[in-house]
């Protein structure tokens, strides 16, 4: 097990370093001027120049990237150039607020699809199967911006029992779980958890009929196993498979949503990230997009991980 | 425990009832707060030099800070001028046109308590000029050098008095100083000697950092709480130098919603009580429920740039006026914008003292735009084909393809054939520098940048002066035009503000005559608030004064 975790690691090595050119290169090659979020546009050409030199913008592209590296490699991702901010406290921070978001929606997406898929998957083919399946298509289907506005218009703007949009009440400075806070969670956890619940029923669905079909069930409910040790077996069958997909989307969850958070004004690393995109500040655009890869990295390797742990036979593989 | 005396028990009655009445007073005087979403999508920056444009001049320069000058917002039906600030009175050397001398504003002191005096302004204007001063940031210049491109040093003639200096004679100053906002620099010292560095620059960086997070201005409001991207609080300043601009609501609480149909939800949920731009298919439904709508018009123009570079069917002037005479702008005002924008008929409109008197009237006059066509070798069987690099979204430039769209079929029955080259915004503005010559122009013969009008140099003299061609500024299609260009230096030359002004209009009227740029749209700054708030007086200006609302 552990020469397996060994060479996962290594093998995330180049794949970081591969992120960081990338995700370096990508916001420097599109065009525009970098200074854009600084220099208006009718900043004489001397005070540009004073500019370019003052944030580096001057030197060879090889030469950023080294130094951006470099620094990068010492936990510092510089300074946003529209807020003076330093990137990695405003990256941090968002990804908290995404973080709590992506929690409290996998809390409602996970349960929501797993017990909606061993309903579907146990009922195949029966009007049960066909009503968890039309949440699971739905789930996928709907564009969960607009579920969003319509929950906004529902839960908000007709009824008043839910904040429409931000992450917290006036005067509060970080997040605290009691209702004063939660409340402002309810509308986007529910919005963001539609598309993992979706997926996460039509998987666990089809795992559940297909163990359920195989002969070893048959096996061990004619050496009159119990029906509840016979679930047992089929969520262990199940796990490895349902636990990859969750991971991944718990990944796209902790990546943000850019739709999701600008309709709520939820302060995470989406909000940024369009933020960031809007202004071109260049370096909290690098820093947002690699710190967000390096989680997706590392969220995938810990799911390699603990499907090893989980079944012997892929360590093998 | 039980009281069981029955004195004690009386006594401890009567102090409770004592209390309570003691406490109604507190209940009856709550604290006022004005909630208000913003379109920014984070806090524009807080240490006196905002980002984001005049969004952030409004929100954290002028609630904050003050400026050695400053535009008088009290009326909405006049043009916003510009009035004293921290300045009382100036005046520009007979000698020499280059220095100006500033009296200041007594007993103003920062919110930190330290007083505002001409060591104060030299400082504040070193932070942005003066690149080896301890307190000098780049992160402020860009927003600050070019909104006063001239400004070159500040010095101390007394404890009120300062002298600034221009690079070149320049009538436009006071007006550009609207934008240099004072910061205390005892707060900044403070957080400098306690920064830790390895160097003056960086300790520098970490004082501002600091500063941005505790700011001290002398404006009408203090900073109280900030959190990044979430939310800035103000408090009212009760000692505020202008006792009539001492703000009437306790507290102001300023949230980012960069989404519009967020803003609007947030305003019909009573989350918030006033936002701005809100989402125009909900104007409707917010009149029925009761919410206030504001608009008015403001120092902005929508407008088509021309090239001017050689080749361009643009340099007949019958082409650049058929244009001007073929758009219905109240049918774009009544149906596509839904009442939300001005006619325009100049950078400036009648009633401004720098409109003039031009001669060419710009209206819809279809029939003269054919005719004047006509003369110019164009109609039904030979269309003249014109090519606009515009932009899908962008700030100021309202709904940039639905706008051009409509030009595009309004322009169709004049004999012109608009082809649109969409990109992206910040691609966009940043071609507005390169110019019409450059191959980021992608052989369009006209952008669509919008622009503010709030200076002469901004509305007029960056676009029509020629040495303003790029690579130096926004001429984007080359204009040289000598006749501007006398009328831009006797405007930057005349030192009487009512001469100047003449001046500025003379310059206008010129522009307008002959027909410099396709006019459409002014922007008219919609918000709508809670019927609680009160005394709204919404300006024609980018700006408007929060200390004059009240909440009900």
């Amino acid at each position: 097990m552990l020469a397996y975790i060994a060479r996962r690691i290594a093998y995330v090595i180049p794949i970081v370093i591969s992120v960081a050119l990338v995700c370096f290169l990508l916001v420097h090659i599109t065009p525009g001027d970098p200074l854009v979020a600084v220099l208006p546009a009718d900043a004489s050409q001397e005070l540009a120049a004073q500019l370019r030199v003052a944030y580096g913008f001057d030197r060879p592209l090889p030469v950023q990237f080294g130094l951006w590296l470099l620094r990068a490699l010492h936990g510092d991702l510089g300074n946003s150039i529209a807020t003076g901010r330093p990137v990695l406290a405003e990256v941090m921070r968002a990804v908290s607020n995404t973080v709590t978001l992506a929690i409290a929606a996998a809390i409602i997406g996970f349960t929501m699809g797993i017990l909606l898929g061993l309903i579907a998957g146990y009922f195949r083919e029966t009007w049960i199967d066909k009503v968890a399946t039309s949440f699971a298509i739905a789930g996928v289907s709907v564009p969960h911006y607009w579920l969003g506005m319509v929950l906004v218009i529902i839960f908000s703007v007709q009824l008043n029992w839910l904040p429409a949009v931000g992450a917290g009440p006036n005067g509060s400075n970080s997040w605290a779980w009691d209702w004063a806070h939660l409340k402002y969670l309810v509308l986007p956890a529910i919005t963001t958890s539609v598309i993992p619940m979706g997926i996460v029923t039509r998987t666990v669905r089809a795992l559940t009929g297909d163990i359920l079909s195989q002969d070893f069930v048959e096996a061990l409910r004619a050496k009159g196993l119990h029906e509840t040790g016979v679930f047992r077996h089929v969520i262990k069958n199940a796990a490895p498979t349902a636990l990859a997909v969750m991971g991944l989307q718990l990944g796209y969850m902790l990546g943000g949503s850019i739709l999701i958070e600008t309709v709520f004004s939820w302060p995470g690393s989406g909000f940024l990230l369009n933020s960031a995109i809007f202004q071109r500040d260049l370096p909290l655009l690098q820093g947002t997009i690699l710190i967000l890869a390096l989680f997706f990295v590392f969220l995938n390797l810990l799911v390699d991980i603990a499907q090893a742990a989980i079944d012997p036979r892929i360590k093998r593989g | 425990m039980l009281i069981k005396n029955n004195k004690t028990r009386a006594a401890l009655i009567a102090l409770l009832a004592l209390g309570s009445v003691a406490a109604w007073p507190r209940v009856a005087s709550a604290d006022t707060v004005l909630r208000i979403g913003m379109t920014a999508a984070d806090i524009p920056r807080t240490l006196g030099q905002p980002d984001q444009g005049f969004e952030g001049n409004r929100f954290t320069g002028l609630t904050m800070y003050d400026a050695l000058t400053g535009w008088d917002l009290s009326s909405a039906d006049k043009a916003s001028v510009v009035i004293p600030g921290l300045a009382t009175e100036w005046k520009v050397d007979d000698a020499d046109k280059t220095k100006w001398t500033f009296k200041l504003r007594p007993g103003v002191t920062f919110h930190d308590g330290s007083p505002f005096n001409a060591d104060a302004v030299v400082w504040n204007v070193e932070k942005v000029l003066k690149q080896d001063a301890p307190q000098f940031d780049a992160s402020q210049v860009g927003v600050t050098a070019s909104r006063m491109p001239t400004l070159a040093s500040a010095k101390k003639i007394d404890d009120m008095t300062v002298e600034l200096t221009t690079k070149e004679p320049d009538s436009f100053l006071p007006i550009n100083l609207t934008n240099l906002f004072m910061a205390s620099p005892a707060k900044w010292q403070h957080f400098y000697d306690k920064a830790e560095g390895a160097d003056a620059k960086a300790k520098s960086q970490a004082a501002w950092t600091a500063f941005a997070k505790d700011a001290a201005g002398t404006g009408p409001w203090k900073m109280a709480g900030f959190t990044p991207r979430e939310r800035l609080e103000l408090v009212k300043n009760a000692n505020y130098w202008n006792k009539d601009r001492v703000p009437k609501v306790d507290k102001m609480v300023l949230l980012p919603m960069p989404e519009a149909n967020a803003r609007t939800a947030a305003l019909l949920s009573g989350q918030v009580d006033w936002v701005e731009a809100p989402a125009p298919d909900a104007l409707p439904e917010l009149k029925q429920r009761g919410f206030k709508l504001y608009a008015n018009e403001q120092p902005h123009v929508w407008p088509w740039q021309f090239s001017r570079v050689e080749g361009s069917p643009w340099n007949d002037i019958r082409v650049r006026k058929a244009a001007n005479l073929c758009v219905d702008r109240e049918g774009l005002k009544d149906g596509l914008l839904a009442g939300l924008m001005v006619p325009a008929s100049g950078t400036f409109e009648p009633g401004h003292p720098w409109r003039g008197k031009p001669t060419f009237e710009i209206k819809y006059d279809k029939a003269a735009a054919q005719k004047l066509m006509q003369e110019a070798g164009f109609g039904p069987s030979k269309k003249l084909e014109v090519k606009i690099q515009t932009s899908a979204s962008g700030s100021g430039q309202m709904q940039p393809l639905p706008m051009n769209e409509y030009l595009q079929q309004a322009l169709a029955e004049c004999y012109f054939d608009v082809k649109l080259d969409v990109i992206e915004w910040n691609t966009l503005f940043t071609n507005w520098r390169r110019g019409a010559k450059d191959p980021s122009a992608n052989g369009s013969n006209a952008t669509n940048v919008t622009y503010a009008a709030m200076d002469p140099f901004f509305a007029l003299v960056r676009f029509l002066q020629s040495s303003m061609a790029p690579p130096v500024s926004n001429n984007w299609g080359f204009i040289n035009n000598p006749k501007f260009d006398e009328l831009v230096k006797k405007a930057r030359q005349t030192f009487d503000p009512a001469a100047r002004d003449a001046a500025l209009a003379e310059l206008h009227a010129a522009s307008v005559d002959d027909a410099a740029f396709l006019y459409v749209a002014h922007d008219v700054g919609p918000r709508a608030i809670s019927p609680k708030v009160t005394g709204v007086v919404q300006p024609k200006s980018w700006f408007i004064d929060f200390s004059l609302v009240s909440m009900k």
